[in-house]
């Protein structure tokens, strides 16, 4: 009503910085919810590690992988609708029946694989993206090779804006592993089919280290850690990462 | 009309098991219920209005089934639901509820047509109950039937049009005006036959293996075949070469060659794989767990249970064995193999010394002759067993691991001969070691001194293989066994005189679980083993035939705990599923078949509070008692005629057809004798004969086992029959009872059986999974019995 008072112009430019200050406000408020809610996230994976501590062997994790874990804009990687759930310590659905791991699985998996900034990286699944981004912070190069089109398409963009330009990905089969760029010093396999493809042993180094989530897209159940010797034996170590206090019970 | 209402439900079994997991097959029996309580108390509220104008209400009933089956079905089937999330985002549950709702629907108005028959022929209530279960029955055996011509959404759509031409027919028939109605029926049908047949088309959850498959660039679904045995979809892959080998070692140079990948509803894929017919293609098959026996043996006869694609075949055809039985249920499997992938596959099951029998392995196994053992006989990993009899009776799938079926593979060894069980490693360890515990259970039956001579364990990263013999296990073996694991990184669990330091070599877990698990199970501490084990690992036995069964509730809290860090798994979803339908069911049937009644409650209460009290005991008693008795004898059956989908259609249909007979020989038996000692002697005839089945019917089991199958059906159905007459007696007596003298409470009677019937479906196969089939009849029978007690009076 007040309004009503003021000449037409003015009433209109009122009207006009209102809007402008409905729209930017929420959008600047969002861009700080988003790293605010990344430190909770961060916060929320150091209390997991703690209490998971038993079964993995650690304490805490590399500090340059939590630092990794609160710089990447988790957000940027996962489906518009889901975006408000980006930061939640859960695995999130990107379509195509895929999801992206929950943030604690992904640290951890990324801590056991030990990186270090000369390494060279092979992903097998690459998902929406966030796995690939997380290593890009922390070693040298990344290569990361997803089987569905629209998946690896769309995390190339979403990767190439972002400006992680030591990631590169290919859309086709990861079973044969990327022979021209190969060996590496460790390997991501987002999924294990019925079984670890020959091939990615042999591009792994001597010594490397391999990583796979066992269990269905949304819940991991464990991590199997693969260790190759240079004397070529291979080991497997199957990591539980919940504090489940099973199996034979009492004297665990 | 009830003809219509079972098909539907047996429809929605298949739909859901091709669409979701099998868990929800215990959704739809409840569904069904559910419809039908609702029904119940609807008619109830509205009978005065619905009598008035009967005709026109009985033949809208029928045209909204029709119309619903589909229309719900197509709309549940676009509402987001993924059991997997279910623990942590409500709106899953929101989801879950809705589709419950919806798929009732049509059930619903199945039951208010036949409801509204029962209320109008009030005085022919036993005659028109009597049609109902009769054409339930038959309803039942006619959907099987049209399972082998048409898919289960064809299927489906037939059986709505089926719903308008009968609404059509009894519009003509009951000379309901205006007749332009009949017009807009038979459009009405048209439409529904030209509705978009991929909306009604089961869609498949993405997180189910099939869904995942054909994401990748280039795959697709190139054949289908359905049958009531499952649908197969075979999936090729031409760009990203599919490639399934269960447990290949990490020390394994070789890879597999090209494989087309067969699905049973969308799920349990088994791997057909190119062959020429050279054994040289197929060095991959020595580095997986399951070639063991081969290694320290030299196996020349061997049975296969469980075909599939071949795989197990070609390991054993590598090996250079002679003589192979393949079995394997479905026969459309095996016709795949042989013809349309006849040259891809080498024709491996046309080869010499290779054998196929279409059959359930324990039926085949009663026809083997014991003068012609087998060197080895393997269970394979492909688990299409379970996958086919996954669609009814999802729990039901355990028949080939119990302690009676080791016993019986071990009967059919030649001396020295092995069992072989290759299973996929699940952490913490649950099937591996219930079917160690299992074995040894089977090896003390059989009279052996000490079971752990007998035993090898073996496991890799990805597969255990479990190897009893038939013999005590020697020195030399050992030492084959011990130089195969180090070269495939393979650890070894068990063998007899195995230290600890052996175990945990390569795929290195926090303590040598396994190992571990074994001793336990075949020392003294075996009880208190299996009582603080955090999973149940107890052989499953005939009585409970529940192998996937690993639930424990002392270990819920702990796991819900950790339901935020990866803790679910840890559960069995099937278990929790099973809880949950539970749980709809008893707040579903409250809400809408006893809620409505309160209503009603001012016109019961001139009748008093004692009779009330004794119609609604006695309603519900014999409401869980049937269903108990239903369900138990329908998986009792399962063992007897192999397929479980012949035991449903067999049981269901002979129940229901002598019990549609008891009731209308009730009549003049309830002339003769009045309503409640009929009723009461009934009864007792229901005791007698279930304890006699229950004292007999193994032995009766076990020494028909091999004669042929129909045979085994007409026998089935002779068993059955006595039973389903006197089962279908106490029902109607009472509600003509209650017609003569309490008019208002027939409704209430109607209602409150379907209420207990809702949650019966869904207990009676809980109470199998705790206490075993046993437990379940003598329950049916002590609520008989009660029942019995309580009869309604004047």
């Amino acid at each position: 009503m007040k309004l009503s008072v003021h000449s037409k112009s003015f009433e209109r430019n009122v009207v006009l910085l209102l809007v402008f200050v409905l729209i930017s406000v929420p959008l600047a408020v969002a861009a700080d919810d988003y790293t605010a809610a990344r430190r909770t996230m961060v916060g929320e994976i150091e209390a997991d590690v703690e209490l998971t501590s038993s079964y993995i062997g650690a304490d805490e994790l590399d500090q340059r992988v939590m630092t990794a874990m609160g710089t990447v804009p988790r957000h940027e990687f996962v489906p518009d609708e889901m975006r408000r759930y980006a930061y939640e310590n859960r695995p999130l659905p990107i379509g195509y029946g895929q999801t992206i791991s929950q943030p604690y699985i992904v640290a951890l998996m990324t801590d056991l694989l030990d990186p270090a900034p000369e390494h060279s990286v092979l992903e097998v699944g690459t998902g929406s993206g966030y796995q690939a981004a997380i290593m890009a912070e922390l070693v040298a190069n990344v290569y990361t090779i997803e089987i569905v089109e629209e998946l690896g398409s769309r995390a190339t963009r979403d990767l190439a804006r972002l400006g992680y330009d030591n990631v590169e990905v290919r859309i086709g089969d990861g079973y044969h592993g990327w022979e021209s760029v190969s060996p590496f010093d460790s390997i991501l396999v987002a999924a294990a089919a019925s079984h670890i493809p020959p091939p990615l042993l042999r591009q792994l180094k001597p010594g490397g280290r391999m990583i796979i989530p066992v269990g269905s897209r949304f819940l991991t159940q464990y991590l199997v850690l693969v260790e190759k010797s240079f004397d070529g034996v291979v080991k497997t170590h199957q990591i539980l990462p919940v504090r489940f206090v099973p199996l034979t019970g009492g004297h665990d | 009309m009830s003809a219509a209402a079972l098909a539907y439900e047996i429809l929605l079994m298949r739909l859901f098991s091709i669409s979701q997991w099998h868990h929800f097959a215990h959704m739809a029996i409840s569904l069904a219920l559910l419809g039908f309580g609702a029904s119940g108390s609807f008619l109830v509220l509205a009978r005065r209005h619905l009598l008035r104008a009967f005709d026109i209400a009985y033949v809208a009933n029928l045209c909204l089934f029709g119309l619903t089956a589909v229309i719900c079905f197509s709309l549940a089937q676009h509402i987001q639901f993924n059991p997997e999330e279910v623990l942590w985002d409500p709106r899953q549950w929101r989801g879950l509820l809705l589709s419950y709702l919806l798929l009732a629907l049509p059930f619903f108005f199945a039951a208010n047509g036949l409801g509204l028959a029962l209320i109008k022929f009030n005085t022919r209530v036993t005659r028109v109950y009597a049609a109902d279960l009769v054409g339930a029955g038959l309803g039942g055996a006619a959907t099987i039937g049209l399972l082998y011509l048409l898919s289960p959404a064809e299927a489906l759509r037939v059986l709505a049009i089926g719903g308008i031409v009968s609404a059509g027919v009894g519009w003509i028939e009951l000379r309901l005006r205006p007749r332009y109605v009949v017009v807009g029926l038979s459009l009405l049908a048209i439409a529904l036959w030209a509705f978009p047949a991929n909306w009604s088309a089961p869609r498949v959850s993405q997180y189910k293996s099939l869904s995942q498959a054909l994401q990748i660039t280039g795959t697709r679904v190139v054949n289908e075949k359905s049958s009531p045995l499952g649908l197969l979809q075979v999936v090729e892959s031409p760009v990203i070469p599919l490639r399934h080998v269960p447990g290949l070692s990490l020390s394994a140079t070789a890879e597999p060659p090209e494989q087309v990948g067969v699905f049973t509803d969308a799920d349990n894929m088994t791997a057909i794989t190119r062959w020429s017919g050279d054994t040289g293609e197929l060095s991959y098959l020595e580095y997986l767990t399951s070639s063991l026996p081969f290694v320290i043996a030299n196996p020349r006869r061997i049975l296969i249970l469980g075909a599939g694609g071949g795989a197990e075949v070609l390991q054993a055809l590598r090996y250079r064995t002679e003589h192979i039985d393949a079995v394997e249920l479905n026969p459309q499997m095996l016709d795949l193999v042989r013809k349309e992938y006849g040259n891809f596959s080498g024709r491996l099951y046309d080869l010499e010394g290779v054998h196929t029998h279409v059959s359930e392995a324990r039926g085949y196994l009663a026809g083997v002759d014991p003068a012609s053992p087998y060197d080895l006989i393997e269970l394979s990993l492909t688990d299409s067993f379970a996958a086919s009899s996954a669609g009814l009776y999802a729990l039901s799938e355990g028949y080939l691991y119990t302690v009676e079926a080791l016993r019986s593979y071990l009967e059919l060894l030649s001396p020295d001969g092995y069992l072989a069980i290759t299973r996929w490693i699940k952490l913490p360890p649950r099937d591996t070691l219930k079917l160690f515990a299992t074995a040894v259970d089977a090896l003390a039956d059989s009279a052996v001194v000490d079971p752990g001579n007998r035993l090898m364990l073996i496991r890799g990263l990805q597969t255990s293989t479990l190897l009893v013999k038939n013999g005590a296990i020697t020195t030399g073996e050992v030492a084959l066994m011990r130089e195969f694991c180090s070269r495939q990184f393979f650890d070894v669990a068990w063998y007899p005189g195995m230290s600890e330091s052996e175990a945990n070599r390569y795929n290195l877990l926090r303590r040598p679980y396994f190992h571990e698990g074994a001793r336990a199970l075949l020392g003294d501490g075996r009880d208190a083993f299996l009582a603080r084990y955090k999973y149940n690992v107890r052989p499953a036995t005939d009585d409970r035939p529940y192998l996937h069964h690993f639930f424990k509730w002392s270990t819920l809290p702990e796991v819900l705990a950790l339901r935020g860090r990866g803790g679910t798994p840890l559960l069995d979803a099937g278990y929790l599923m099973l809880i949950a339908t539970l749980v709809q069911a008893l707040l579903a049937s409250a809400a809408f078949i006893l809620l409505p009644l309160a209503f009603l409650r001012s016109r019961g209460r001139s009748l008093g509070k004692k009779i009330r009290k004794r119609v609604f005991s006695y309603f519900f008693l014999i409401g869980l008692a049937f269903l108990f008795l239903e369900i138990a004898f329908i998986q009792k059956f399962i063992l007897f005629l192999h397929h479980p989908i012949y035991a449903v259609t067999v049981v269901l249909t002979a129940f229901l057809v002598f019990a549609g007979l008891g009731s209308a020989a009730s009549t003049p038996l309830a002339a003769y004798f009045g309503a409640r000692n009929t009723a009461r002697y009934a009864i007792a005839a229901i005791a007698s004969l279930g304890i006699v089945y229950l004292l007999f019917l193994d032995v009766v089991f076990a020494s028909l086992l091999s004669v042929p199958a129909a045979m085994k059906m007409a026998i089935a159905v002779a068993l059955i029959a006595p039973l389903g007459l006197c089962m279908g007696m106490p029902f109607p007596q009472a509600l003509n009872r209650l017609g003569e003298s309490a008019q208002s409470l027939v409704p209430w009677a109607w209602a409150i059986n379907g209420c207990a019937s809702v949650v019966s479906a869904v207990l009676a196969t809980l109470l199998a999974i705790h206490f075993g089939f046993t437990i379940v009849i003598l329950g049916a029978l002590i609520l008989y019995g009660l029942a019995a007690a309580v009869f309604p009076r004047d």
